[in-house]
Parts: C-alpha cells; structure tokens; sequence
C-alpha cells in the first residue's frame, strides 16, 4: 500500500534553532500510525507540519506522491487532511451545532438550519455523546469539547485525520467510543495519525509506531515489535543521571503543612507536610488540580483547610500575603501569568519585589544592580541587558522567571512546569538550580506533566487524580509504572466500570 | 533603541515644525500675550490629560473628564454663591470653592474607579454612562441656561486665571508643577511602574503581588483631582459653567495622550509625551487662527489627521519592536 501523505528529509528552524533535524515519515490508507516522544521532541510541529499550518524550512511534503500544494489548515482540509488540536479550535459563544458547520453551512440564501441540526444530531449520536446539538461551547465541560472537536473532525470526511493528544482529557468510557470510532475510520480506509503520553494506548492502537526525540526518529516499529518498556527507553533514551543532580538525604523538619486542604470545586481532601531541604514531586493529568492546588495555597484561589507554616496555623488570602510567609509560585504560564514580554528585563525582575528598590522613588543603580546578579546567579543569556523578555529564547525566560521569583527570599518555592517547551541542555541546569535551593534549605515543590522530570527531581511523589490525592510515593517506590498507575487509577477503575 | 527614538521624537520634532510654521505665518505668533494665551488654553486639558496618561496606561479609559469638568464648575459655582452671604468676599470664600471643586472631583473620580474595580464594569461602558449623567445633571442645575458666579467673587477671583507670578500665568505654573510630578511619578515610583505593569499584563502583574484593583482605583481618583484643579483654573476664566462648559475635553484630552506616545491599549505611558501632544493640539488650533492659509473651521480635521498619524507611527514602531 503506498503513502498518502509523507515526510521527507523534514527540517524546521524557528529563529537560528532548528528543532526538527530531517524526519522521514508516512502516513498510510487504513493504518493507525502513532507518533510518541516526550515533550519538546517535535511531534505538534510534525503534525502542524502535515496538516499545513507550518512550512518545513526544507524538505518535502508529498501527498499522494506529489509535492503538497496546501498552504494553510484550511486549504489543507479541503483536500482531506483533518487536525484535531490539543488545545481547542471552537468558537465558545456558538452552539454545537453552529460550530460543527462552521464556514461549511448547509443552504443556499438562507441557512438550512433543519439538516445542519439532524447531520450533527447523527454524529452526536455515533460518537454516544449526549450534549445537545443547540448548548453553547461555553457552557461544556472540557470532555464534552473535545468530543465536539471529533464529531467535527468526522463530519469533515477526512482522507489523513491527524489527532493530538486527543484522550487527554476524555474518561475511560468516552476513550471506548473514540477507539471505536478510530477502528471504524481505519476500516474505511482512512490514514490516522494519533499521538498520547499513554503507552498502553499506543500498543493498544497503533498499528505503526513511530519514536521522536529532541527533533529526530529514532525507532520505527510495526504493531508488535514493540513493548510499552521499549517504547519509553527509546522516548527517553539516555542516561537521566546525567541531567538530573544527584538526589538529597538530609532533611530538616516540616516547614508547611496542608490538613483536608481543599480549593472549591476543583480541588478537595489534600493533606501534606513538607519539610526543609525537600523536593515533592506533584504529577497527574492535566486538569487533574494540580496548578488549582497550587494557586489555592498561595491565595489566587479561594480555599478551605488548615494550612500550618513552620508549625502556627496561618491564613493566606493574597499573593502579597503568600509572599510575607515565605511562599512563592513560579507560573506554568510564562508568557501570559509570568513575565510582561514586551518590557526589559530588570522591569520584570524586580516588579514583585519592587518596595525593596526605594521609597518614593525607586533606584534604579539597585535594580540594575539585582540584574547583574540575577544574571550571574541563573545564567541567564541575554544578548542586550536593555532587551525585552519576549525577545529571550524560552529558557533564558524561565531562568528570568525564576530570578524574579527567587528575589523575594521565599522558603517554599512552588514550581508548576518549570521546564516547559525548554531545551534539554536548559533543562538540565534548571534541575540543578532546584536541586541547589533545596541543598541552601529551601523546600521546593515541583509540578510537572513530564514523568522524567518527576522521576529525576522528587523525593517524594504526590499523584493527583480528577482533583483528589490518588496516592504518595516515598524513596524505591518512585517509579513510572507505580505513578502511572496512580495517575491512571487503574487500581480502581475495574469497580468504577462493574 | 533608534526604533524608541523614532516615537520620542516624532512628536517633538511635530512641535517644533509647528513653532517655526507659525513664526513664519505670523509675526504676533511670538509675542508674550500669543504664547501665553496659548500656554494657558493648553493648561487645562494638560491638567487632566497628564491624569488621563495614567489610566490610559493603566488599561483604563475616562471619558467623563468634560463633563465631570463642568459639573465641578457648577458646584462651586453654586457653592460659592451660597457661602457667599457668611464668608464675604475673600480668600476664604476662594479656598472653600477650591476645596468643593476638588472634593467633588475626588469623589467623582472615586465613583468612576469603584464602579470599574469592584463592579468590574468595562472603563469604557462606566465613564459613558458618567459622561451622560455629569453633563446632564450640570444642564438640569443650572436649568437649561448658565450658573454664573457672583459678579464681586467673579471680581475677585479673577486673578487666578489672569494673574501670575513673575509674569507667568498661574495656569501655566500649575500645570508645569503637574507635569514634572506625573513625570517623576510614572519613571521613578512603584505607582507608575505598576501602571505600565498592569496594562501590559495584568494577569502577570496579579501574580506579582500587585495589587491592580487598587492602583487602578487610584489612577481614576487622581484624574478626578486633577479635572477638579483644571476647574478651579477655569472658572475665574468665564466665571460661570453651563451645560457646553468643557464640550468634547475628553476626546483633546485622549488625542493629547495618544499623540504623545501612549499606547491606547496600555502598557506604555509617557507624561512628557502627553506634555507635547496638548501643544501639539493648542498650536494647531492658534496658527489656524493667526494665519488665513486655511479656515479655522478645518481645525478638527488637522487634529483628526495629527492623531491618526501619531498611531499609524506608533504600530509602525511597536511591529519592529515585536521582530
């Protein structure tokens, strides 16, 4: 059978950093092709690549043996290539069915509003999806979004249906219906591209499997060649001792501690102690609670439950006030929460902190003098002193955030995604600040959706699961498979379907 | 750098294309009474367009200042009149109106603010409502027709529109005075640092333990004050306030801010900018009316080409900035 759509010596630079480095690959009629790596490795630009809403810098796209003549998503998916995106596509203000026909209304003058409902109502139907063709997107749970975004991408009669990460946020029972729905598509004759971080997926569906990693292929296997173990080793693929610092082992006594912890709705029934000199590992899915945790304890979120700092009950309303107890929380949002991209770097360095640079007037000679620091303390590799954050590469941004974060002397340091979309060499020295502020006494807490990050930095794993704690982790019991499985509740699943 | 120049300097070298353009059309354009005519027009919307720079900055509109304007000068006008039978004419008299006009300015400002900070309504749908509300209330006040200050206090309080000190008006040295204030005030304090912070992002600034509701709230009690100040400068000028006092002195006031170099959208905020922008604007406005090259009618179609120009610099600017 030959390829419908194919990758050919693929590279991609973005500024002076190319991060695909000349991919080989293809898409077959009736085959389920899963592409897997870690976060960072390349696979949303690949797909963003096939499905036209980015250019390679060289190297070829062939569809059905030709060069590709799409240019962007749309003219993309009028020759048949479908994405269904992570992050959502959907007008939040229309209705189901509004957005399903979207730019592709039925009628002629006047919309034929009748046979637009019943083609939804059908596609509803098929995928088990209970949500009515006429509720508002805004007004849908997350799942229910992303079953909308399929029912879309059906009704699109795809030739290549390219699917992001699609089970991410679905329950095990929608993840049937969609693994029925792939089964019936595959049957038609449709290429499929699925990608997940869940391995038993992939071996479950995949019938072709493809390894990235840091921009490269590095294995190609067909259904059955390979085992979920040689699926991560490959994903990984190196020593972690090398990136991860060595871990601790002496700890002073607890510095916080949350009692039936709880931010309403989302999160509820958290208890913890942390002590000096340690780093807790938080994992779990995304909109497992993790950040809501996170943001709750330092004051952005309403909550309720006991919080004992150093031991006294305390009550923390405000970051302000988080900041007067020696909490601090470094944003996963970088760019919207975190930094102000368009003013310099000493503007955001000192912003949180700024009542310690003078009153009325703030110096700026201390400011300037807080950067040189900052600068020498986290690395941070700016080009011009004067520049502005949203010039610095995601990195030296992270390494900034983290300066400014570090500049209010916080004892407990809460760190959601502190290196996401970073390179690996950034990554590594990012793993040695935390692992130097937990040796200097502080008490870190990490949140973070990458499992070797978690596995490398923890000394103890707390795993969140639908906004309760599903377990906790401590020493040898730190492993993939034992957080997985947590995150996972795979334990219980087996009662919550009889 | 050479990009941020451009914008600093793009409106000064306007201004000063503008002075010699006037020397040239017009002998009197350099006499003392042309320029001090012209820098003490410019003072009241300079007043309240300086106030204006920091909510502008801060994310935030007012369009209320016109109407808030008059609606100050109406009470004191009215208060004046009715103290005038205990105080008499005097100081006294003077300062008490001072007083009225900028706590009712102040309180003004403060309902502004508290209607977009705690109600959380848009800046925008808030302050046209209160620019409906102010200016007619004034109307309503003063019956259709025109409040006017008793003619003795009018006699009296003259002086602080006409006089001065050291052959300055006093319009201009209150206006200096606030200009180089809200200029310190936006480059060298928390406040204004906080002001570009929170209309840049105010999501980041949140989560850098600023506190944006109250920075906010204070950027539009600061304006209310300032138009308060503004009034009590004005009306000696006329000595009476009427439902067309202070007509469309929010949109010279706003053009003055844009003209200047601040970002409509917030984040960036300059005072000298603003400074020139309300120069810029008065000059127009006089060498129209000094030279028969074109008809003084034209007056709002330059301006409207002036800030239409001003912002096609800016995002010229601000999209090299972003590469």
């Amino acid at each position: 059978m030959t390829a419908i759509l194919t990758l050919q010596d693929v590279r991609k630079s973005f500024g002076p950093i190319e991060i695909l480095h000349g991919i080989d690959f293809a898409l077959h009629p009736g085959e389920v092709h899963a592409l897997i790596g870690e976060n960072g490795a390349g696979k949303s630009t690949i797909m963003k690549i096939l499905g036209g809403f980015l250019a390679p810098t060289s190297g070829q796209v062939l569809f059905e043996g030709k060069p590709a003549t799409y240019h962007n998503g749309a003219e993309a998916e009028a020759q048949g290539i479908v994405v269904i995106h992570q992050e959502f596509n959907l007008a939040a203000d229309l209705t189901v069915n509004q957005n399903i026909w979207l730019g592709r209304e039925m009628g002629g003058w006047l919309l034929d509003h009748k046979a637009m409902r019943a083609a939804t109502q059908a596609l509803l139907d098929q995928l088990e999806c209970r949500v009515s063709p006429d509720a508002r997107i805004r007004d849908l749970p997350v799942s229910d979004r992303q079953m909308v975004e399929i029912a879309k991408a059906l009704s699109r009669k795809a030739r290549v249906l390219i699917m992001d990460e699609p089970s991410a946020v679905l329950t095990g029972h929608e993840v049937e219906v969609l693994f029925r729905q792939i089964d019936r598509l595959r049957e038609q004759g449709v290429a499929l591209l699925y990608t997940s971080h869940r391995l038993d997926e992939v071996a479950h569906l995949a019938d072709r499997i493809t390894v990235l990693r840091d921009g490269a292929v590095v294995r190609q296997a067909l259904r059955g060649e390979m085992t979920e173990d040689g699926m991560a080793t490959a994903m990984v693929g190196r020593d972690l001792k090398d990136i991860f610092p060595p871990r601790r082992s002496e700890f002073g006594p607890v510095v916080l501690e949350l009692r039936d912890f709880a931010v309403p709705p989302l999160v509820s029934g958290i208890g913890f102690a942390l002590r000096r000199g340690e780093v807790l590992g938080i994992s779990g899915l995304v909109g497992s609670g993790r950040t809501e945790l996170a943001e709750g304890l330092v004051g952005l979120r309403r909550h309720s439950g006991t919080v004992l700092r150093n031991g006294a009950e305390t009550t923390i309303r405000s970051i302000a006030g988080a900041a007067e107890q020696g909490l601090a929380y470094l944003t996963e949002d970088r760019k919207e929460r975190g930094l102000l991209l368009a003013k310099t770097l000493r503007e955001n360095l000192t912003l949180s902190t700024l009542d310690r640079f003078g009153t009325p007037l703030v110096s700026r000679a201390a400011e300037e003098a807080a950067l040189t620091q900052a600068i020498a303390d986290f690395d941070i590799r700016a080009p011009k002193r004067d520049m502005v954050v949203g010039n610095l590469s995601g990195g030296n941004q992270q390494k900034v955030l983290l300066a400014k974060t570090m500049l209010a002397e916080p004892e407990v340091i809460i760190i959601d995604e502190p290196t996401r979309g970073i390179d690996i060499g950034t990554k590594s020295q990012i793993y040695h600040f935390i692992d130097r502020l937990a040796r200097d006494g502080h008490s870190v807490i990490v949140i973070s959706s990458d499992m070797p990050e978690i596995l490398g930095l923890s000394d103890r794993v707390l795993v969140m699961r639908q906004g309760r704690m599903a377990g906790v982790l401590e020493g040898a019991e730190i492993t993939e498979t034992a957080i997985v499985r947590l995150v996972m509740g795979t334990t219980e699943k087996a009662t919550e379907h009889a | 750098m050479r990009n941020l120049s451009l914008s600093t300097l793009g409106p000064l070298a306007a201004l000063i294309l503008l002075v010699i353009l006037g020397a040239w059309l017009n002998e009197n354009f350099y006499s003392a009474g042309n320029i001090t005519n012209v820098l003490a027009r410019s003072a009241f919307i300079g007043m309240i367009a300086v106030g204006m720079t920091f909510v502008i900055t801060s994310g935030g509109l007012d369009l209320s200042v016109g109407s808030m304007a008059a609606f100050i000068a109406g009470m004191m006008i009215l208060a004046m009149n009715a103290m005038l039978p205990r105080l008499g004419v005097g100081i006294p008299l003077v300062l008490a109106g001072m007083g009225v006009a900028l706590a009712v300015g102040l309180l003004a400002g403060l309902g502004n603010g508290l209607l977009i900070t705690r109600a959380r309504i848009e800046p925008f749908i808030v302050t046209l409502g209160t620019m409906g509300i102010f200016r007619s209330l004034v109307t309503w006040i003063a019956n259709g027709g025109t409040l006017s200050l008793d003619f003795g206090t009018r006699e009296f309080y003259r002086p602080v529109y006409y006089g001065g000190l050291f052959g300055v008006a006093w319009p201009i040295i209150v206006f200096a005075i606030i200009a180089v204030l809200g200029e310190v005030m936006m480059r060298h304090t928390r406040f204004g640092r906080y002001c570009e912070a929170i209309g840049s992002n105010d999501k980041v600034a949140r989560y850098s333990a600023v506190k944006v509701e109250t920075v906010q709230l204070w950027t539009y009690i600061a304006l209310g004050l300032l138009v308060g100040l503004a009034t009590i400068l004005y009306v000696p000028r006329l000595g009476s306030a009427s439902g067309s006092t202070g007509l469309l002195w929010e949109l010279e006031a706003i053009a003055a801010v844009i003209i200047g170099g601040t970002a409509l959208k917030g984040g960036y905020g300059r005072v000298w900018g603003t400074v020139v922008g309300v120069l810029i604007l008065s000059l127009i406005d006089n060498i129209l009316n000094l030279a028969d090259l074109v008809s003084p009618y034209l007056n709002g179609a330059i301006q409207g080409v002036i800030i239409v120009l001003a912002v096609v610099l800016q995002r010229g600017k601000s999209s090299a900035e972003g590469r």
